[in-house]
């Protein structure tokens, strides 16, 4: 079985990484998570040359010492982080936001749902996309595994 | 997709362009499809102010006169233009193609399945996930106008 790159999720909201987390573990998402809090802990972790880069990254907007534009805007110019696609997720709606992260080069923005079921379903979406992109791998059910 | 603007295809080849055209089609999506046989006739239909600007662009690889890659780099230099995602739609499973496309942002790289019942599945997911997605409006001027680097010209 090769190695998945990780997914590095990047909130500094305990209770929205745990959500996030969650879901990817019930959409079965085979890769492994790294969560860092910041911006600041993200961009430690990137440049870190031991530690493999993420095949994607999920980014809240609204963080402490290093906010989510501020990354972005550290990470496109990097030749080492720049192919790394990054989907924003948020609670911002605000127009600004979505101007200036698109003109960083995101590729996607979505926004949180507060209710589960619905943010579930939302990211089942973002997953079947990412799989398609050979970025994320789910778990393969199998029929009568035990047989 | 997200709003009613229409879908840019970027595509030299007839067959393949009929291919998405049907699909949409048999997913119900209602935007209009734009085509461009290849990236100097996309420029043309972008950069003239009269067109209404695409929700999101597929953009094949290998086409004549200018090919998808030289049409990323002149498009996401382009201050107007670099904010529509671009999402690769090719038969190219090279991952250096995967890479270079990526390092000039774009929003995906999905290698085309020759089935067209597998094609239609690739096509429903490209336009849920669009559909899920925020797009930024085309119009307003992002305020890191200054600090953007201009990844195009780098290389």
């Amino acid at each position: 079985m090769r190695i998945l790159k990780p997914i590095l999720l990047v909130e500094d909201d305990v209770v929205d990484a745990s959500t996030v987390k969650q879901a990817l573990q019930d959409l079965r998402v085979r890769n492994p998570v790294v969560h860092k809090t910041d911006g600041e802990e993200a961009i430690e972790y990137l440049r870190e040359e031991t530690n493999q880069k993420p095949a994607l990254i999920l980014l809240d907007l609204n963080m402490p010492k290093i906010s989510g534009i501020e990354l972005l805007q550290m990470i496109r110019p990097d030749l080492q982080l720049q192919h790394i696609p990054v989907v924003v997720l948020t609670v911002s709606k605000y127009e600004q936001d979505k101007v200036d992260t698109f003109d960083l080069g995101v590729a996607g923005y979505v926004i949180k749902a507060v209710d589960y079921d619905a943010f579930l379903r939302a990211m089942d979406i973002v997953i079947q996309y990412w799989a398609w992109n050979g970025c994320v791998e789910k778990e393969r059910v199998v029929e009568n595994a035990r047989l | 997709m997200r709003d009613s603007k229409p879908i840019m295809l970027v595509e030299d080849d007839t067959v393949d362009a009929m291919t998405v055209k049907r699909a949409l089609k048999d997913l119900k999506v209602t935007n209009p499809l734009v085509r461009a046989g290849n990236g100097e006739e996309a420029l043309t239909y972008l950069r003239d102010d009269n067109n209404v600007k695409p929700c999101v662009i597929l953009l094949d690889l290998n086409m004549p006169k200018m090919n998808g890659i030289e049409f990323l780099k002149v498009a996401k230099a382009d201050e107007k233009l670099r904010r529509i995602p671009a999402i690769v739609l090719t038969t190219s499973k090279d991952d250096q193609d995967r890479i270079q496309t990526f390092q000039f942002n774009v929003a995906g790289f999905i290698v085309k399945p020759v089935d067209y019942i597998k094609f239609v599945e690739a096509m429903k997911i490209i336009n849920l996930y669009w559909t899920l997605s925020e797009l930024p409006n085309s119009e307003q001027e992002s305020t890191n106008a200054n600090v953007q680097t201009d990844t195009a010209c780098r290389r």
